[in-house]
């Protein structure tokens, strides 16, 4: 679904975020991209969602490569993926169905469509009730349901969150790792920026460990380069 | 796009069709717009005052012009011009002379007054009726009416004068309404300085819109940039502000009518005076339907075209990051 291939990102400062980067991806997969901040895992995130684009090496989602995608063909692309922020990014001078409705309007769907699937979304995060709010009137976690159910109201085939606990108590991050669960279960690839480790751990999904803008290897094989990784630590902190 | 084409897949109970849909957004997008301006009336109506008083302005001018023109065009004997025949000359010498003259191509009509008849209209209107009673004899030649037909240019005019007063039947070529030839060269050079002032008005409405529209995109940058993240095209982001564009268009012209009808309503009576005096029955022009509908188009253009500017100006400089 996803395939980063030797990406670099370099910004404009001269500072790298991305260096060689590359994995993969599967359909249907859950996977949580972790490091300390300034790893890398934003950048990550921008690259697939095209809000930038890559210095060099390849970006393919869906088996569409983002070099290729122009500029026009943006806003196209990126109705095919569900996005969630840290910071939920909803419109506060409108309720919360028309919130979670905006992705279907922008797409053009049909009125009666559009409220029938605005509904199933939000009754799926469990917010059915509350669509007649205003989303300020709601707390943190039901305003980062609000930014799910946006998310997910067209049916991505893939999902990005960026630190979409980031704000929130343990127990309401958990809730909101499992509802992107449940999504994952019915097929959705989803891909989570998180520094949560804890939380991870308990949802076992596949973790892919950045530090500096490079892949580090999986905890299991840490062992076999300790001697390399304390090297990099050393130099590092 | 697959997915794109995936989302239409699963919502096989499309009620209506992508048209309808797009119409009831549209809809819904009027109201919504219209909504925003009225929750900030002071500054809304700030703007829509802007925009009526400065399409008020050309509006009223080009009334005054229309007006001046109606009561001029009363004046369809501009070209008419008189000849004096020599008192010699008798009744029927001078109705001969009269056909003569009116078989030329470059005349119309000619009509005679005899002696008689034009001491009898004098002695009716100047008011010195008794004391011509004591003439012996009437003093007055025969005059031809002489009005030219309209092929006429300005020098076979002339031409034209110049032949007849050569006549050895004529005595004098009197062009007495050249006055109001020049009233109408008048009111062409007015009639081009409004539309120059209109031009310019009209590039100070879209500076108007277009910067309003400017100030909006600014306040609504967050909302922007979130709906442009969530996968809107600048087309999709722009269109509340065509919608804005739009209602100070529609707003502004509705109050600049009003504002002419206005000052129409506080001239009537003047004007009517006036006319009074000159015992016409000359009464004020207003604006027809006609001129109504280039208003409120003109305006409704003019708030597109500035809010397009506008829109795609900056629209494309807020980019999500």
């Amino acid at each position: 679904m996803i395939q980063i291939d030797n990406v670099t990102k370099r910004f404009p400062g001269g500072q790298e975020a991305l260096a060689g980067l590359t994995f993969a991806v599967e359909r249907g997969e859950m996977v949580f991209v972790t490091g300390h901040s300034g790893a890398g895992k934003s950048t990550l995130l921008k690259l697939i969602a095209l809000i930038e684009r890559p210095t060099s090496g390849q970006v393919i989602v869906d088996g569409q490569n983002t070099r290729r995608v122009r500029r026009r063909k943006i806003p196209a692309y990126r109705r095919q993926i569900g996005m969630v922020f840290q910071d939920h990014k909803l419109l506060y001078d409108r309720p919360v169905f028309d919130n979670v409705a905006l992705p279907l309007i922008i797409a053009g769907v049909g009125h009666r469509e559009t409220g029938r699937r605005v509904r199933a979304a939000l009754d799926q995060v469990g917010l059915l009730h509350k669509e007649r709010q205003n989303p300020e009137t709601l707390s943190a976690g039901e305003q980062q349901r609000v930014g799910i159910a946006r998310a997910i109201v067209t049916r991505p085939k893939l999902l990005i969150a960026d630190e979409p606990t980031g704000n929130l108590d343990p127990d309401l991050s958990l809730e909101v790792m499992r509802i992107f669960r449940r999504f994952n279960e019915v097929g959705v690839t989803v891909l989570i920026a998180s520094h949560d480790i804890a939380l991870i751990d308990r949802l076992g999904c596949r973790r892919i460990d950045l530090d500096k803008g490079r892949l580090r290897l999986p905890v299991e094989d840490e062992q076999a380069f300790l001697i390399d990784s304390d090297a990099e630590h050393g130099r590092w902190q | 796009m697959a997915m794109t084409r995936h989302s239409d897949a699963v919502a096989p109970v499309r009620s209506s069709g992508p048209l309808f849909t797009w119409l009831s957004r549209h809809a819904n997008l009027s109201v919504g717009t219209l909504g925003r301006l009225c929750k900030q009336p002071f500054a809304s109506l700030m703007i829509v005052l802007v925009i009526a008083i400065t399409l008020a302005i050309p509006a009223a001018l080009n009334l005054v012009v229309k007006n001046a023109q109606a009561i001029s065009s009363g004046w369809d004997n501009a070209l008419d011009f008189s000849v004096y025949l020599k008192s010699a000359l008798s009744a029927a010498d001078a109705e001969n002379l009269r056909t003569i003259i009116e078989q030329r191509a470059d005349v119309d009509t000619v009509r005679l007054i005899t002696a008689d008849e034009a001491l009898r209209e004098f002695k009716s209107r100047s008011g010195f009726g008794e004391a011509l009673e004591h003439l012996s004899e009437n003093p007055l030649p025969h005059a031809l009416v002489v009005r030219p037909s309209p092929v006429n240019t300005e020098k076979s005019l002339i031409l034209l004068q110049e032949e007849i007063a050569t006549l050895p039947e004529a005595e004098l070529v009197q062009v007495d309404t050249e006055w109001v030839r020049r009233f109408h060269a008048i009111l062409d050079i007015l009639k081009r300085v409004i539309a120059i002032g209109t031009a310019l008005l009209a590039a100070a409405i879209i500076v108007i819109i277009g910067n309003t529209i400017r100030l909006e995109i600014q306040n609504r940058r967050e909302e922007i940039e979130v709906t442009k993240l969530i996968g809107a095209s600048n087309a999709f982001v722009r269109r509340p502000f065509l919608w804005s564009g739009f209602w100070y268009g529609v707003l502004g012209d509705l109050l600049a009518l009003g504002l002419v009808y206005y000052g129409l309503y506080l001239l009537r009576e003047p004007a009517a005076k006036l006319a009074g005096l000159y015992n016409s029955q000359v009464t004020m022009l207003s604006l027809n339907l006609e001129e109504c509908v280039v208003i409120v188009a003109t305006a409704v253009g003019l708030g597109l075209v500035g809010s397009w500017f506008a829109a795609a100006r900056h629209m494309r400089r807020i980019e999500p990051r």
